[in-house]
């Protein structure tokens, strides 16, 4: 099957900086894609390379197969949701629905249809008529979506969307997203630097940083096994265990991930474990996070809400099944 | 240590501070709790300066311009008429008023053909020391002299100018003499013809237009052009629909300056051009050597009478929307 998006050995270098560094990645048909990374890793520009927004220095880009290296964005078939809406703020809602139909010649009665069929799709109907200063906040992101989708793109572009909106606000539009992309089997690329929001939404996620794919895979193999340090760090709330460590309880010299409710925490310091002390207590309603330290190593512990809690200062044992410490490399 | 000194230190402050002393610390006081009394304070003389000379002269002028002029005598009659009204209605004015709207008309289509490009540049791509090398270059240019500069113009106009010699250099000579040898527009040189009237009034008033304008694109978010073009727009359609449309705030206020300002100038005509006048010199020799005040000041009524018209105008075409 070709590709959606298929990017080989792709750079985009801003002088010295190389912001997309030789990437390879390969999007399918119909999937629900995340790019996740901290701000600077090259996400933002990648979705950039497939909008042709910017066009890569080396290597090359296809979309469903065609190339688009030189091929400017209004001769793509590709729409993208801007991080801040981008809405024409002259121009009523109906109107910037409309737009991308109106700029390919469709006649007024026929494209004022489809946006307001649009506006239904994501529950706005009836607001065509207001500029996109009387909206909010989250009715903005909804018109962006519904100006963007209007066009059937072949692939939809979503640049930290939700980013703006407030939690409750953030966690509806998520699932509403999920079910609009799984209804209408468009593309989805989605960028975000929240890890929560790539692994519940995504089919696959690809983790950047400085310019590079750490790791492509399933939100399940990101989340239970990092390929690298940096991918356990920034995105699970794992606990990263220095080599060290990992020798003197695993006996390999590698690193290690370990998540934080498979820590268990005894209060009778004899018999074998980790020793450590309690440095903080985060209550979060369903339990409890322990900070912990352990000669020097911080360690994170979820207890769950009604066992005992040790208190702060509190010496403790830390035992851990060894399968369930996951073994990886320094670098990807 | 620094605990116990700050809590020292709090030792002594009061929740509440005194009140400062003396007259100032009072005034303070007042003001703070009367903020309509600063706003009063503070409106108050720039608005009578504004009422009483200002508005005031206006009104006088247009009181003025309702008199009329006793022909035998020359003396001003003081009788409420429009009989001076009807005086710009007669061939020899109202060709005065038709060439300097024309004129003002085409003055301000050019300088926003010309500043658009300028402006678009350094609301989008200027940074650092071009930006303050683009506003040296666009203000540069209003630091001097206004006579100075005209006459400069003059100079480089001439028949004998740098302009005669640049296009005989490039051999277009012909192009210069065939421009000159047209009707209206030509002239025995550059610097006795309405083109050249036209070039030095475009001149001197496109720093008016720039400004404004790059100052409506300033306000233009990036990611919109991007959207546009995202949308399926061509780098034209973007332009029509979304830059334009954005930056016609701009581009009005820039165009109430050049126009406004060509219809009441009265030196670059007197310098540069032919000897039909326009209505700033109409205006000046009206209410100078012929002493005929009450014409003077319909003549500068008419200006004012059309940029109305015109704001109206614009307003109904919706060039204000976006603001």
């Amino acid at each position: 099957m070709t590709p959606a998006v298929a990017f080989q050995k792709t750079s985009r270098h801003f002088g010295a900086v190389r912001a997309v560094d030789a990437v390879d990645l390969e999007i399918k048909p119909g999937e629900f894609f995340a790019m996740l990374g901290p701000s600077g890793s090259g996400k933002t520009t990648c979705l950039r390379l497939i909008a042709g927004f910017e066009q890569p220095t080396a290597g090359s880009i296809s979309i469903f197969g065609e190339r688009a290296e030189g091929v400017p964005p209004y001769r793509r078939n590709v729409n993208t949701v801007f991080q801040d809406y981008a809405l024409f703020p002259h121009l009523n809602v109906l109107d910037n629905v409309a737009y991308g139909l109106m700029v390919k010649g469709v006649s007024r009665d026929e494209r004022h249809r489809a946006a307001e069929d649009a506006l239904k799709l994501v529950q706005l109907p009836g607001y065509g008529g207001r500029k996109p200063g009387q909206l909010s906040g989250g009715q903005r992101q909804r018109v962006a979506l519904a100006r963007a989708l209007v066009n059937k793109p072949k692939v939809l572009l979503l640049d930290e969307p939700l980013g703006a909106l407030d939690l409750k606000l953030r966690e509806s539009m998520q699932e509403e997203l999920k079910q609009l992309q799984k209804a209408l089997g468009i593309t989805f690329v989605f960028v975000t630097h929240d890890q929560g929001e790539a692994l519940s939404m995504a089919d696959r996620v690809a983790v950047f940083n400085d310019g590079r794919i750490m790791q492509v895979g399933a939100p399940e193999d990101i989340y239970q096994r990092p390929a690298s340090r940096f991918v356990a760090d920034f995105v699970g709330s794992s606990n990263v265990l220095p080599p060290d460590f990992v020798q003197r309880y695993a006996g390999e010299r590698r690193w290690g991930s370990l998540r934080p409710e498979q820590i268990r925490i005894r209060r009778d310091t004899s018999g074998d474990g980790v020793a450590a002390r309690v440095v903080s207590r985060h209550y979060l309603g369903a339990a409890t996070k322990l900070s912990l330290d352990a000669d020097g190593l911080r360690l994170h512990a979820t207890v769950p809400s009604g066992a005992a809690i040790p208190e702060d200062g509190a010496h403790v044992m830390l035992t851990f099944n060894r399968d369930q410490l996951h073994l990886m490399e320094e670098q990807a | 240590m620094s605990v116990q000194a700050v809590s020292g230190a709090s030792d002594v402050a009061a929740a509440i501070l005194p009140r400062r002393g003396g007259f100032a610390g009072a005034l303070s006081d007042l003001l703070w709790r009367k903020p309509g009394l600063l706003l009063f304070l503070m409106l108050a003389p720039p608005l009578l300066w504004l009422g009483v000379v200002y508005i005031g002269s206006l009104i006088a002028l247009l009181a003025q311009s309702f008199f009329s002029i006793d022909e035998f005598s020359g003396l001003i009659s003081r009788e409420l008429t429009l009989k001076t009204y009807g005086d710009l209605f007669q061939p020899a004015n109202l060709d005065i008023i038709v060439r300097t709207v024309t004129m003002a008309a085409l003055v301000t289509l050019a300088s926003a053909v010309v500043a658009f490009p300028i402006a678009y540049y350094a609301a989008r791509y200027a940074r650092g020391k071009w930006k303050a090398l683009f506003y040296l270059g666009v203000m540069l240019p209003l630091w001097s002299s206004y006579l100075v500069k005209v006459y400069a113009w003059k100079l480089i106009l001439a028949k004998e100018g740098i302009l005669t010699w640049v296009f005989a250099k490039l051999h277009l000579s012909w192009l210069l003499d065939g421009w000159l040898s047209l009707p209206v527009v030509g002239g025995n040189s550059l610097s006795v013809s309405f083109t050249g009237t036209f070039i030095v009034f475009v001149y001197v008033w496109l720093p008016f237009m720039i400004l404004p304008i790059q100052a409506a694109l300033e306000r233009v978010p990036g990611n919109l052009v991007e959207a546009s073009s995202d949308l399926g727009a061509s780098p034209g359609q973007t332009f029509r629909n979304v830059l334009f449309p954005l930056a016609l705030p701009g581009i009005v206020a820039g165009s109430i300056f050049t126009f406004s300002l060509t219809l009441g100038d009265y030196i670059i005509p007197q310098i540069i051009g032919t000897s039909r006048l326009f209505i700033g010199q109409a205006v000046y020799a009206q209410q100078g050597t012929a002493g005929n005040i009450p014409l003077a000041a319909a003549f500068t009524v008419v200006p004012i009478v059309i940029m109305g018209f015109y704001l109206w105008g614009a307003k109904r075409m919706g060039a204000f929307n976006a603001l």
